[in-house]
């Protein structure tokens, strides 16, 4: 086992009921356990919902994590993504100012831009954590005003 | 027919086979108290104070296996139950509370005697639920029964609003519970099994290491079986006490903070340790960085979280203790060599035997010492928190399982009482005894109300030295005996039990010690004994905290 902290995605089917995500906000704080991001939606079966967690810590927490989460009863299932090959993605909406310059380097990040308001540029960015990375040392030097970020969603590659 | 969702809950109780129900009353549960009064099945047994209920409730389920069931009204009358279910969480215990709650359209609206009871139960229930439409009541009451005592069992609280209670509906009591997300393992993996019996046929000095899992699963033949077998001795937790007859030859007695000190020379010293639903508490495994230097480690537990969080270890088996050491025993094919650790562990039984000053003066060992010999280790005791408990524990001898309820992990004082209650409703013709400090006793004593009207002969011994003790003791060791808020000023216990029509007896000397407990003993209904004991006594062994369990002080020890 390593004490080396690691992010994890952890990947979470529960129970679409009410009070399901104050039970594992709720384990997380009573724990502990530390939170980076957390995106929740339905599944294509209506009466699931898939949780994609981001978390930190060293294997031993992890353990715990996964253990304390399959101990809730509306957890379905566990899943550590970052064990396995999987897709991630965040979409990030946010408003930047800028002139022709700026545009060519969104188009260059397949950014898109949804609305322009006198200069103010409302943009649409989905893609992995390198690429927004990438997207943000493209953007450096323009002024971003205003963001809001979904937190990162994942899926397994393998065929289960 | 269509029935009004009190009716509903009252029926599945039944379906449930529950003849008993402690709690309070209140205005949201009023539907429910009115369908009550015509139900022969159940009785509703009113204690004097809602926390008394869930302890009450706790104690029954202890002491006959079977979930416990407390009810109360809304607000400040469910988060009186809070104490009660952490206490039931913590040391795994099968209750299942209802709460009354305001009605569904005035949740979150600040309505009188509201309070967010799922909310604040979270985490120290575990699960629960609020029942928002009458349609899923009879569901949830299944689900709620089957949650709280498979697997490891826990406390399941069901908030119920008071327009549930009086919406109509047609009453079909689910026969199976369908939970695609809940399906704990019993079974343990037959590979790890097989792994584990060829670890111990290779050990040479094996501890088992038995917790409150042994007696929840009802292992205790097979543990015994285990040990017997393969001259493997024993030492129990405080929750375990009751799981290996401490009559044996291989008994170790309790381990940990103030456990016998060959419990502890021997797991310290060990190359083996066999844990059978435990879980590696700090007041088990004293400095966690030299536990067991040794020693390789199979932990049985139907808990996976419990495994490898406090040590780590070689052989993980999730799984029912009893179904476990069921299959261990038939996979077990050679005895290991025990013969020299045997006789290791039987010299320092010799050399550092459990023991107390035994002169002329009014000790609260002596006392639990001769409730021991009266009762044969047969009663059923409860313990409060606190010094008392840990003489309870170390000097009465547990021979059976389900006979020593105590607050192991929360360690609540106010639970023994209450608790004892709870185990004398569900064993009648059994004697309850709930042994308790001057200090824990005042935490839940308006429940002398309780056993006077219903008449539960629950005996009372407060082991009184006018302190809280165990917090007096730490003062006296490691705070230069600065006495901060522990010394009691205590009423007159005696008088207080006979303004509550209770038979209640002082001794203050040794040689009235026995009289005074077969007098109780022979009393048909409860008994307070109040035993003015020698204030300065403390609980010895001990290890200090932060030390490493074989560092144990106290020249007795």
């Amino acid at each position: 086992m390593s004490n080396k902290l690691k992010k994890h995605i952890v990947s979470v089917l529960v129970e679409n009921k009410f009070g399901v995500l104050a039970h594992i906000s709720s384990l997380f704080s009573a724990r502990g356990f530390n939170i980076d991001s957390l995106a929740v939606g339905e599944t294509e079966d209506p009466t699931i919902s898939r949780m994609t967690i981001v978390v930190t810590g060293d294997d031993r927490t992890l353990e715990q994590v996964d253990k304390q989460l399959n101990k809730l009863i509306d957890v379905i299932r566990v899943d550590d993504l970052t064990k396995r090959g999987f897709v991630d993605r965040e979409l990030l909406l946010f408003k930047i100012e800028g002139d022709s310059n700026l545009k060519a380097a969104l188009g260059k990040f397949k950014a898109e831009i949804l609305n322009e308001n006198r200069g103010m540029m409302l943009v649409q960015f989905c893609g992995s954590k390198k690429e927004t990375e990438e997207l943000f040392n493209g953007l450096k030097g323009y002024e971003i005003k205003e963001m809001v970020r979904t937190g990162k969603i994942a899926i397994a590659k393998d065929k289960e | 027919m269509k029935l009004s969702g009190a009716q509903i809950l009252i029926n599945s109780l039944i379906k449930e086979n529950v003849d008993v129900i402690f709690g309070i009353p209140g205005g949201y549960l009023l539907p429910v108290l009115d369908k009550l009064y015509d139900c022969k099945e159940i009785q509703f047994l009113l204690t004097r104070h809602e926390q008394g209920a869930a302890h009450a409730a706790d104690g029954y389920a202890r002491a006959t296996g079977k979930v416990g069931v407390c009810m109360v009204t809304s607000g400040p009358g469910a988060t009186n139950i809070v104490t009660g279910l952490a206490t039931a969480n913590f040391d795994s215990i099968p209750i299942v509370a209802i709460t009354g709650q305001v009605n569904t359209n005035m949740i979150g609206n600040d309505a009188f005697q509201e309070a967010d009871l799922t909310g604040i139960s979270r985490s120290i229930t575990k699960h629960n639920y609020l029942v928002k439409d009458v349609k899923d009541l009879a569901r949830i009451i299944k689900e709620a029964f089957y949650i709280a005592s498979t697997g490891r069992p826990g406390p399941v609280l069901i908030d119920l609003p008071k327009d549930v209670t009086l919406q109509e509906m047609d009453f079909n009591y689910p026969k199976k519970v369908n939970l695609r997300s809940y399906n704990p393992t019993y079974t343990g993996h037959p590979g790890q099994i097989k792994r584990a019996a060829a670890l111990i046929s290779e050990s040479r000095r094996p501890v088992i290491y038995a917790g409150g899992g042994v007696i929840i699963s009802g292992a205790e033949k097979e543990l015994k079986e285990l040990a017997e077998k393969n001259g493997i001795p024993v030492t129990t937790t405080l929750t375990g006490l009751g799981g290996f007859p401490e009559t044996h030859p291989l008994s170790l007695k309790m381990l940990g903070m103030h456990g016998s000190a060959y419990a502890n020379f021997a797991i310290m010293d060990s190359d083996l340790i066999i844990a059978v639903g435990s879980r590696f508490d700090d007041r088990v495994t004293g400095k966690i960085d030299e536990f067991a230097p040794d020693a390789k480690v199979i932990h049985i537990d139907i808990d996976p979280s419990s495994i490898s969080k406090n040590v780590k270890v070689d052989i993980p088996i999730v799984g029912d203790c009893r179904s476990v050491l069921s299959d261990l025993n038939k996979k077990m094919n050679k005895k290991p060599n025990t013969n020299a650790w045997l006789k290791q562990i039987d010299g320092w039984k010799k050399t550092h035997p459990l023991t107390y000053r035994d002169d002329n003066k009014l000790r609260p060992q002596y006392i639990i010492e001769e409730l021991n010999k009266l009762t044969e280790g047969k009663a059923i005791i409860a313990t409060e928190v606190g010094q008392h408990q840990m003489w309870a524990a170390l000097f009465y001898q547990h021979i059976k399982p389900r006979t020593f309820l105590t607050s192991g992990g929360l360690g609540t004082m106010g639970y023994g009482f209450p608790a004892a209650m709870g185990a004398q409703v569900g064993n009648p013709d059994k004697l309850v005894f709930d042994i308790a400090g001057d200090g824990s006793i005042q935490m839940n004593i308006q429940e002398l109300a309780t056993v006077a009207e219903y008449k539960i002969p629950v005996k009372i011994l407060i082991l009184n030295n006018s302190c809280l003790g165990m917090v007096r003791q730490w003062q006296e060791l490691f705070y230069d005996k600065r006495y901060q808020s522990t010394p009691l000023k205590n009423p007159d216990f005696v008088k207080i039990a006979e303004g509550y029509g209770v038979k209640g007896i002082k001794v203050t000397k040794k040689q009235d010690v026995t009289k005074a407990l077969k007098e109780a003993i022979k009393t048909a209904g409860p008994v307070l004994i109040d035993f003015h004991v020698e204030g300065e006594e403390n609980v010895f062994p001990m290890v200090a905290p932060g030390n490493a369990i074989n560092k144990m002080m106290g020249g007795l020890a």
